[in-house]
């Protein structure tokens, strides 16, 4: 048998504001500050990271800029999301009665406990035991490799980077690329231990671990009753679902299993099939910097004679109709996957995509998860903060995502709802305690311009005293002046005697 | 309540039910102010550029050279190849017979050396060849298990750009956009050509619109 079956233990669930379990937190996953502080002492993560955003960011702006009217494309592209999110139950409606009448069968699932439910059941009903996976957001969201495995059922990731990530017993850590992480000598090294038929003497040039992949999986594609797919677009009045992909893989598995079942959110619809001229313009481009990916396969239903016989569709919402009722908060289900927020990031490019403690890393990650699951875990909480508000992911969303907007609109429901340090609500009482007294705020600015005696290396604090350590255990802290404004004052007689006390 | 309606009715008390006739006119009202196409001429060349873009090779031909080209490059790659019903006969006309395998079966295909297809349209601006799988084209599996596709385009089905490319398909048939080789951009964000789909692309460009 090849392959292993991963077992990213995803048993801990954060706890949410939904109804029901969301998506799954990895296990004891620490806070975004702590999580990142370790992936930014790692030298050879960085160099991998830096190398791997570098050049896309670099292919990116050249394969945008080739279109003058990319201005255009990312408007439309933001007004056609939007109009189905003011309109979704229509066209939900619309796609699941559409893709029916073209043979295929709809599932609703509310969260991820029941997706896994619904996709357990078919499987089950083939009796089979083995199913090859085309790569998807939503099945690692709802965690449905790890349920599967839980009933028996082996789940074989087919994109290469998956395939790294799963011989690798590892976590994916980008949207587009999961095993980013990795360098070619990391790939090789994870072949030649967990891939059962590598060859020997493999050695770590691209075209040979591609190749590898190739004749690693060629058996299974071959032999595979069951597909599990995701879905980059539904059209919903045609019922028509469209898969972007690059191997091959996915036209795989979209069409030699007798069974497909395809995960897809309820936002990932557009109204019509004229609708893709955007996004196969503009998804592509700002995801792989190419003019359009190798493959893009699109099917409505079931077609006799060709692929797949028995096909169903499973929409799911695990949180999206908790997002779309935030005003603010709901634009982040525009997201198309393309990942070029990632590739821009500072922050991601030095913390990496593990930090985010959940599928969805970078700066989307950082307004999905914690809507998505709710701000209800230390790693929700932290992540809105995760970001300098620099605004490059921004600039780079082909459908405008305004990420910094979001954030900031989440940092105050983290403050309000979430799991607020104790400290925190200690020392803003003291501090509304000091402020309202002006001899309590002279005794105060006394006593921190003493802290200067703590002053480091580069003229910062790094460590605070007592309990305001916690503070500085994720950040510096400025050193305070000398002299506080006020006491310079009464000192000065409002800096008229200045001169002459110097 | 079932799920379908919870879910509708969670979706519904933030974004209320339209009648369709609202729907419609909303959606009319989304702006479009990108390009139709980004070139108007030479769109042949243009796609005979992109597509090599992709490391695929591009060949053009007239309709008399068409059934020489296709023989050539056929039997530069020893072995069967898979040729799908509805194939215009002259276009495999000095092709050796005993190398040609008419509709194989599914489980066949992966012992073929290639296959050889036409296609629905395809996409200047991008390099894109689309197959909707009708005559000529054979079921998604024929031209993606064997590790070689020729794909013979014919100059009038060449669209300047994705809009109107996709003006021309129908989306109820299975549809399959090729660009270029199967690559992949997993290792280091660099794309490698040649993974799980056909690892060499070769395009006969037809000019003259002939068959």
């Amino acid at each position: 048998m090849t392959g292993t079956t991963p077992d990213r233990a995803t048993s801990h669930r954060a706890t949410s504001h939904h109804e029901g379990p969301a998506m799954p937190t990895y296990v004891g996953m620490p806070s975004f500050p702590s999580a990142a502080r370790a992936a930014v002492a790692d030298t050879r993560l960085r160099g991998n990271l830096a190398h791997a955003t570098s050049t896309i960011r670099g292919r990116r702006a050249e394969a945008v800029a080739e279109l003058d009217d990319w201005a255009a494309l990312r408007e439309s592209g933001k007004q056609i999301k939007d109009h189905v999110l003011a309109n979704l139950g229509h066209y939900l409606r619309m796609l699941e009665e559409r893709v029916t009448a073209a043979g295929g069968t709809v599932h609703w699932a509310r969260d991820a406990d029941e997706a896994n439910r619904i996709v357990i059941g078919l499987v089950k009903a083939t009796g089979e035991t083995e199913v090859v996976k085309v790569k998807s957001m939503a099945t690692q969201e709802i965690g449905l490799n790890e349920a599967l495995a839980e009933q028996g059922v082996t789940a074989y990731e087919t994109d290469l980077a998956e395939l790294i990530v799963q011989l690798g017993d590892d976590r994916p850590s980008h949207i587009l690329v999961p095993a980013i992480h990795r360098n070619r000598s990391d790939i090789r090294d994870i072949f030649l231990r967990s891939m059962p038929d590598a060859p020997e003497g493999l050695s770590d040039s691209p075209a040979e671990l591609a190749e590898a992949s190739r004749r690693h999986l060629r058996a299974k594609f071959l032999s595979a009753k069951v597909a599990v797919s995701g879905v980059n677009f539904a059209v919903a009045d045609t019922g028509t679902l469209v898969v972007l992909e690059s191997e091959g893989n996915g036209r795989m598995c979209l069409t030699l299993p007798e069974t497909l079942i395809s995960v897809m959110g309820v936002e990932k619809l557009v109204p019509s099939w004229r609708d893709l001229e955007v996004f196969l313009q503009s998804l592509p481009r700002s995801s792989t910097a190419e003019r359009m990916n190798p493959y893009t396969s699109a099917w409505t239903g079931v077609t006799p004679g060709d692929g797949p016989g028995e096909f169903h569709l499973v929409l799911l919402d695990n949180g999206r109709t908790a997002t779309l009722a935030d005003e603010v908060g709901r634009q982040a289900l525009r997201c198309i996957r393309c990942s070029a927020c990632l590739n821009v990031c500072p922050v991601y490019a030095r913390a990496g995509g593990h930090a985010y403690g959940s599928p969805y890393p970078g700066p989307i990650g950082a307004i999905l998860s914690p809507q998505i699951r709710g701000i209800g875990s230390e790693v929700d909480a932290s992540l809105p903060f995760a970001s300098s508000l620099c605004g490059a992911c921004y600039e780079v969303c082909p459908v405008a995502i305004d990420i910094p907007e979001v954030l900031v609109h989440l940092r105050a429901r983290a403050v309000e709802s979430g799991p607020r340090h104790p400290l925190e609500r200690t020392a803003m009482n003291a501090a509304g305690w000091t402020l309202r007294s002006p001899t309590r705020l002279a005794l105060a600015q006394r006593a921190a311009s003493a802290s200067r005696r703590l002053v480091g290396r580069r003229g910062r604090i790094r460590r605070l005293p007592g309990p305001l350590k916690a503070w500085t255990d994720t950040r510096d802290a400025p050193v305070p002046p000398p002299e506080s404004f006020r006491a310079w004052w009464a000192r000065t007689d409002g800096g008229r005697t200045e001169e002459r006390d110097k | 309540m079932n799920a379908r309606e919870e879910i509708l009715g969670r979706i519904e008390r933030v974004a209320p039910r339209r009648d369709a006739a609202e729907v419609a006119a909303s959606y009319d009202r989304i702006a479009r102010d990108y390009l139709r196409r980004h070139h108007d001429d030479g769109v042949l060349d243009l796609f005979a550029e992109r597509v090599a873009d992709y490391r695929a090779m591009v060949r053009r031909v007239t309709p008399d050279e068409l059934p020489g080209a296709v023989a050539e490059l056929l039997a530069a790659r020893p072995g069967v190849h898979a040729v799908p019903d509805g194939l215009p006969a002259g276009w495999i006309a000095a092709a050796d017979a005993a190398a040609l395998a008419h509709a194989p079966a599914v489980a066949d295909l992966d012992g073929m050396a290639g296959a050889v297809t036409g296609c629905t349209a395809a996409i200047a601006e991008t390099g894109t060849i689309v197959l909707d799988h009708g005559p000529a084209q054979g079921p998604r599996a024929l031209s993606l298990v064997p590790d070689y596709h020729l794909i013979v385009v014919r100059a009038g089905q060449v669209a300047p750009d994705v809009p109107e490319a996709l003006e021309r398909l129908d989306a109820r048939r299975p549809l399959t956009f090729v660009s270029g080789p199967s690559a992949t951009s997993d290792i280091e964000l660099s794309r490698v050509e040649g993974v799980h789909g056909p690892r060499t692309l070769e395009v006969l460009l037809v000019e003259d619109g002939g068959r």
